[in-house]
């Protein structure tokens, strides 16, 4: 009895905050949207056109093979050629210039007489992803150079053949390994900001402690504070996930009222997560600090950007503990891999432990006594 | 026991420090009762004891039978808490205010409508209903809490200080509401820091330095023995000039304490010193006495008087 009333008050009181302040709810709502097509457009780990300098010494049938090979992988970009090695390095200090191609004089002669030709590709190493692309695809070029030194002409078959097919992402797109992952992060985002506000701003107005004398029931005035932003957040996800189909063309290959479930525990996580900030911070700006400070590491270690695996030991099972890094195993397994609920089962079961613990957490810390 | 409030030894401490201190009272149903005492003598903590929003470190109170220790949830269905800043939601409307409160209390629709009708009518907030209640003024902001606080037909009222930097008006309204309220049986909780208000109250409490000093009606307070030991008495005197008049008193044998109080002189002398030696002092200095009476002390004295006592015992310890 007391909990529904003290719910119902709270909520009408809520929606009617939201509605009072119609900027908040199309700033939390459009700040998504924009970061969905900003990370989703923007984020592409693959490198290509590089831009590269030449220092031709060979002038030779070999090195004019030899470069175009380069240029026609499609990872190379001849922004210029230079008359010394100097000037090689020269460009590449200046970043005209990321890849220098150092070709010595006799490369030709050296490939066709059999004493072994050559060549040197300097690397600027300031950016890793593209410092590696650039090592590898030169060696690839390189090897290529030599088996067809071997077979004279162009050979049809190598002895060993790999070919590696990917599964789920056959293009790479990063758009399909970003997308999923945003919908979670952007959800985390709106709810915890949202919810650790709102109980937050009671405190610094002063209106707790009129609340407080109030014989209202710590259920309801919890849920009646949770539920709008849980609307709120729900909206949110139809919103992200109708851009992630229509705009990324990133396809749910699961089931997708799994894919809902699974967001509705998450949600509670999020806006548990939220409550439990409000029950620490004495105002907004704390407020602000905490849920940047559980941002950072959501963003940086759940596996959003970079992979887990990769991480050092500690970091991999530190990153344990972010409710988030169950999630997006759980978004990319249901909309990339097709995953169901049952190869899915230990994240969908960490993730609903997680949601519970600290709801109860933060209902505990829920104190109806001033400090 | 008539007391509607009783408090016993009454005690909190925020880590080494004693906010209050075996404060121990009685409130009688229907009264006004007046709470005060300087900034940080623990008025605040003391009510939001009662109000069940602080748990006390030791003693208890009991509000109307039921402890605030044991029962402080059966207690907030009875009290009203009006709190010492303006703690309504200022996005919301004086009306959408009021009806958030009702429905907090648990007030079904029909009474709802009823009541939230009767307090704009009573707090006369009924013309501004649709006014979103930040942007009342200060005034109308406490008329606002205060018809939000007695929404649900409590018993008791706590109004920490409600007239703080309201004007005289307003304050005078206030008042006006608070009065009929009692009227009507409510039992008022005030603190405030005017003498003027503090006139008012039926009955009168002073905290001092987290102890209670005093306790009684403001006629009795007048009465007390160290506000007026024996062989001295409070004077009034008038003069055409007030600021060297003061002076000239105040190194005036048989003259214990002045203060200019309005227009005129607020002495507190030995019995022996008349409208003689009160002349004959002004004399000294060229300035003339205009009028000269034997009165009661004022509140404002009564507090200074027990206070000035309390510091001085302490230094002496």
């Amino acid at each position: 009895m007391n909990f529904l009333t003290t719910f119902y008050a709270i909520f009408f009181k809520e929606a009617l905050h939201i509605k009072r302040d119609p900027v908040t709810l199309v700033v939390t709502i459009a700040i998504p949207i924009f970061q969905l097509i900003v990370f989703g457009y923007a984020i592409d780990m693959e490198v290509k056109n590089i831009p590269t300098a030449v220092c031709d010494a060979d002038k030779g049938s070999g090195s004019r093979e030899l470069i175009s090979a380069l240029v026609n992988t499609g990872y190379f970009d001849i922004k210029e050629s230079v008359a010394s090695e100097a000037d090689l390095r020269d460009a590449i200090v200046a970043g005209r210039a990321r890849v220098g191609i150092h070709i010595p004089p006799g490369f030709t002669a050296g490939g066709v007489n059999g004493r072994g030709a050559s060549f040197q590709a300097l690397v600027d190493g300031s950016d890793s992803s593209v410092a590696m692309q650039a090592v590898n695809v030169v060696n690839s070029v390189g090897l290529m150079q030599s088996v067809g030194k071997f077979g004279k002409a162009d050979i049809e078959k190598l002895p060993v053949d790999a070919r590696p097919r990917v599964l789920f992402n056959p293009d790479l797109k990063s758009a399909n390994f970003f997308v999923p992952g945003l919908v979670g992060l952007i959800m985390q985002i709106v709810t915890v900001f949202l919810t650790a506000f709102a109980v937050v701003r009671e405190k610094e107005n002063g209106t707790i402690e009129t609340l407080l004398a109030t014989p209202l029931s710590r259920g309801g005035l919890m849920l009646g504070k949770l539920l709008p932003y849980a609307f709120v957040g729900f909206f949110e996800i139809c919103v992200v996930l109708t851009l992630m189909r229509f705009v990324f063309g990133v396809r749910v290959n699961g089931d997708v009222g799994l894919l809902l479930l699974m967001c509705f525990v998450f949600l509670f996580t999020a806006l548990g997560l939220g409550l439990l900030i409000s029950t620490v911070a004495k105002n907004q700006a704390q407020a602000m600090q905490m849920a940047l400070l559980v941002m950072l590491p959501s963003v940086l270690l759940s596996g959003f950007v970079f992979p887990r695996e990769s991480m050092p030991a500690i970091i991999y099972y530190f990153s344990f503990l972010i409710p988030l890094t169950y999630f997006i195993e759980i978004l990319r397994g249901i909309i990339l891999r097709g995953a169901d609920l049952m190869s899915l089962w230990s994240q969908s079961l960490a993730l609903a432990v997680y949601g519970a613990a600290i709801l109860s957490v933060s209902a505990l810390r829920f104190s109806k006594k001033l400090s | 026991m008539s007391a509607i409030i009783q408090l016993e030894k009454l005690t909190r401490k925020f880590g080494s420090m004693t906010a209050v201190k075996d404060v121990s009272f009685g409130v009688e149903k229907g009264s006004i009762f007046g709470f005060l005492g300087p900034n940080g003598s623990g008025k605040s903590t003391v009510i939001r004891m009662l109000c069940g929003l602080l748990e006390p470190t030791s003693g208890d109170a009991w509000l109307d039978g039921a402890s605030v220790r044991e029962d402080s949830e059966r207690i907030k269905r009875n009290i009203g808490y009006m709190s010492q800043s303006f703690s309504l939601y200022r996005d919301l409307t004086v009306e959408e205010n009021l009806a958030f409160y009702g429905r907090i209390y648990g007030l079904g629709r029909e009474r709802l409508r009823k009541r939230v009708a009767e307090s704009m009518e009573m707090s006369g907030i009924a013309s501004k209903r649709k006014q979103l209640s930040g942007t009342l003024s200060g005034g109308w902001k406490q008329r606002l809490a205060l018809a939000c606080s007695m929404l649900h037909e409590p018993g008791i009222i706590f109004l920490d200080e409600p007239t703080a930097g309201i004007d005289p008006v307003a304050r005078r309204d206030l008042w006006e509401l608070l009065f009929r309220l009692s009227k009507d049986g409510v039992t008022l909780f005030v603190t405030t820091h005017y003498m003027d208000e503090a006139e008012r109250c039926t009955h009168i409490g002073y905290i001092f330095l987290s102890e209670l000093m005093v306790c009684g009606k403001p006629a009795e307070l007048k009465r007390l023995p160290e506000v007026t030991p024996a062989g001295t008495v409070w004077l009034e005197a008038t003069s055409d000039r007030i600021t060297q008049a003061l002076g000239l008193m105040k190194k005036a044998e048989g003259v214990l304490d002045a203060t200019i109080f309005g227009e005129s002189l607020h002495i507190r002398a030995a019995a022996e010193f008349g409208e003689r030696e009160a002349s004959l002092a002004l004399a000294a200095g060229g300035v003339s006495l205009e009028s000269f009476r034997v009165v009661k002390p004022s509140l404002e004295d009564v507090f200074v008087s027990l206070t000035r006592e309390r510091l001085n015992a302490r230094g002496a310890a």
